[in-house]
């Protein structure tokens, strides 16, 4: 509009101050504490009157160096710390990083712990999915979705509860299996959860899919390209919502998902409306694949029976033979023992694709175990993405991205 | 498809890579200086469109190359991951051509491992810290560089001047780290490799 703009360099922390002196444009910082940006995400946007000019995201604020922990202690001691990555799904971030090291030690896994993983893993997505519908709902001015969903998600958790000990931190798998059995009666109550999910699913969707001001304030809004999407390494529903179809539990198959029959919902304008809609079907597929695992689930082990220097025995077993205490003894205090070398595996979470890329020098600690982030990937598009678009749109833009700063700042 | 073949020809036609095997994907061994064309190769005609990660190792303060960057590449025809390292050719400061211009997500990648350990990306258009604060004087992920962390300036200098504070260490004692700090670990909370009295102390009664 004007053309005697005077440059504002974002990145300056004064720039509030000064951006106001010609008043052409203005220096705006959203965050790293504000509502919009689910975390602490920091915004330096430059704007012209309601239009974003410019925008700069700063991160950071959430950096607690998981990485540089990482190498310094045991395998197993890090499962907890994966937790914390994308904290709406731990679960999902626990069989990935098992599933990595186990690659690298070369473990096969008995049928019945790849069945739990897939089965937990889906839930995770559920709940993760949940989450991001309700909370998109809320940025865009819907408050009702956002207590379906969460109603929904508080049933998983009381079910993550009873699996695991924990509602929120589950550290759940171990190192050549899982930490314990699925409890009895625990697979009925979850067949019983998903069997209601697609009526609550429902309610949600008559709330906000043919809406009319949902619609006005998602549709045309963010649009992401294919090359672009590509370009910037989106990944997840973000990037199947631009049209194109990469999910690695169909490409890459890991844990048996090759067992399950279930689609990949893909958009085709990738706006926010897109991705929302492509969630939407996401949960419904989960729906379908856990009801194939409860279906079809093998007996037998939960851990590797062969992974002696890896998987600590059951604890009725430790306390009886000798073998078995000196095991977990040599487990619990030199770490399970993976051999030299170098592995990368990614994992379709909830968010996209979490990599895990394990450099070890053998022992029971990595060398260098680098996290691939989805959501430090998909931010990574913010620059690009942003500037053109109205303020008002930065909520419904950040919410549709479905971003978790604990896994983007590790 | 990623064959013997494609590998066969990748290397006859460049004489530059090295291959290295490894169990989980093709990887690749490249100069920096010819990683850029090498890469517009990858992406242009062999469909490797999607950079999923790049990093940095840091192999020790005594080893020579001591860095390397390692970079995965996916393609959605070929469904396969591909692993090219660069070591970097000087220790003391390391530098490797960026890629953020064929892969514009590479650009937080590589400034994530600039920030870390001290990488420089030749060409890169805004090669600044991402995680750690702007004036922060230490690459934290390097091997000399301790767990707990050294003392620095609080990145907000009007308020270390009125409250005197700073960013220490992280304590070290009863915490889940390992590591040989100060004082007697077999005091605090047990971990993994406490072995502090077999070599310091005596063992205590």
């Amino acid at each position: 509009m004007s053309t005697t703009t005077k440059e504002i360099n974002v990145g300056d922390v004064g720039a509030r101050a000064e951006a106001i002196s010609d008043g052409s444009r203005m220096a705006l910082n959203v965050g790293p504490s504000h509502p919009t940006t689910h975390g602490v995400l920091r915004l330096l946007m430059e704007l012209d009157g309601d239009t974003i000019t410019n925008c700069e995201p700063v991160l950071g604020y959430l950096h607690r160096g998981d990485e540089k922990i990482a190498e310094n202690m045991t395998y197993n001691q890090f499962v907890p710390y994966t937790d914390r990555l994308d904290y709406l799904a731990p679960l999902a971030n626990n069989v990935a990083y098992a599933i990595t090291v186990e690659r690298l030690a070369g473990i096969e896994l008995p049928p019945r712990c790849e069945a739990i993983r897939v089965l937990i893993s889906e839930m995770a997505r559920i709940s993760s999915h949940l989450l991001g519908m309700g909370v998109f709902g809320m940025d865009a001015g819907a408050w009702t979705p956002f207590m379906y969903t969460f109603t929904e998600r508080e049933k998983l958790y009381t079910l993550f509860e009873e699996l695991t000990g924990a509602r929120f931190t589950t550290s759940y798998t171990r190192i050549g299996g899982v930490a314990r059995d699925l409890p009895e009666g625990w697979l009925p109550k979850v067949e019983k959860f998903v069997d209601e999910l697609p009526k609550a699913i429902d309610e949600v969707e008559k709330l906000l899919t043919r809406n009319r001001i949902f619609l006005d304030r998602t549709e045309g809004i963010g649009t992401i390209s294919k090359n672009d999407a590509l370009a910037y390494g989106l990944t997840g529903p973000n990037l199947r919502a631009c049209g194109i179809d990469l999910d690695l539990r169909k490409d890459k198959p890991y844990s048996g998902y090759e067992n399950y029959e279930f689609d990949v919902p893909i958009g085709t304008k990738g706006d926010c409306y897109d991705r929302y809609l492509v969630r939407i079907e996401e949960v419904r597929q989960s729906i379908l694949i856990i009801k194939q695992v409860i279906a079809s689930m093998p007996g037998g082990l939960w851990y590797a029976e062969d992974a002696k220097k890896i998987f600590a025995p059951p604890k009725e077993k430790i306390m009886t033979n000798m073998e078995e205490l000196i095991q977990n003894f040599m487990i619990v205090t030199e770490g399970p023992q993976i051999p030299a070398g170098e592995t990368y595996f990614e994992a379709e979470n909830p968010k996209g694709a979490l990599g895990f890329y394990l450099v070890s020098k053998g022992g029971g600690v990595p060398y260098r175990l680098k996290i691939r982030a989805p959501s430090f990937c998909n931010l990574s598009i913010l620059e690009k993405l942003v500037p053109g678009h109205m303020l008002s749109d930065i909520t419904v833009i950040l919410g549709s991205l479905d971003f978790v700063m604990g896994e983007c700042d590790r | 498809m990623i064959d013997d073949d494609f590998v066969k020809s990748l290397l006859g036609s460049r004489g530059y890579l090295s291959f290295k095997h490894r169990d989980d994907c093709l990887t690749l061994s490249c100069p920096p200086k010819h990683l850029l064309e090498f890469c517009k190769f990858l992406r242009n005609e062999e469909t490797f469109d999607l950079l999923t990660d790049l990093t940095a190792i840091d192999h020790g303060e005594n080893a020579s190359p001591r860095f390397s960057v390692v970079i995965h590449l996916y393609s959605l025809i070929h469904k396969s991951y591909l692993r090219i390292h660069v070591c970097c050719d000087d220790d003391n400061s390391p530098s490797v051509p960026s890629v953020s211009e064929i892969y514009p997500g590479a650009n937080w990648h590589e400034r994530e491992a600039y920030d870390m350990f001290g990488v420089k990306f030749s060409d890169h258009p805004n090669l600044k810290r991402i995680l750690m604060w702007d004036d922060y004087p230490y690459f934290p992920l390097r091997k000399d560089f301790p767990l707990a962390g050294i003392e620095v300036p609080l990145p907000a200098a009007d308020v270390a001047e009125v409250t005197g504070a700073s960013v220490d260490p992280a304590p070290m004692m009863g915490g889940p780290f390992v590591s040989p700090g100060q004082g007697r670990m077999s005091e605090a909370e047990p971990s993994a490799k406490d072995e502090s009295w077999t070599e310091t102390f005596e063992k205590p009664l």
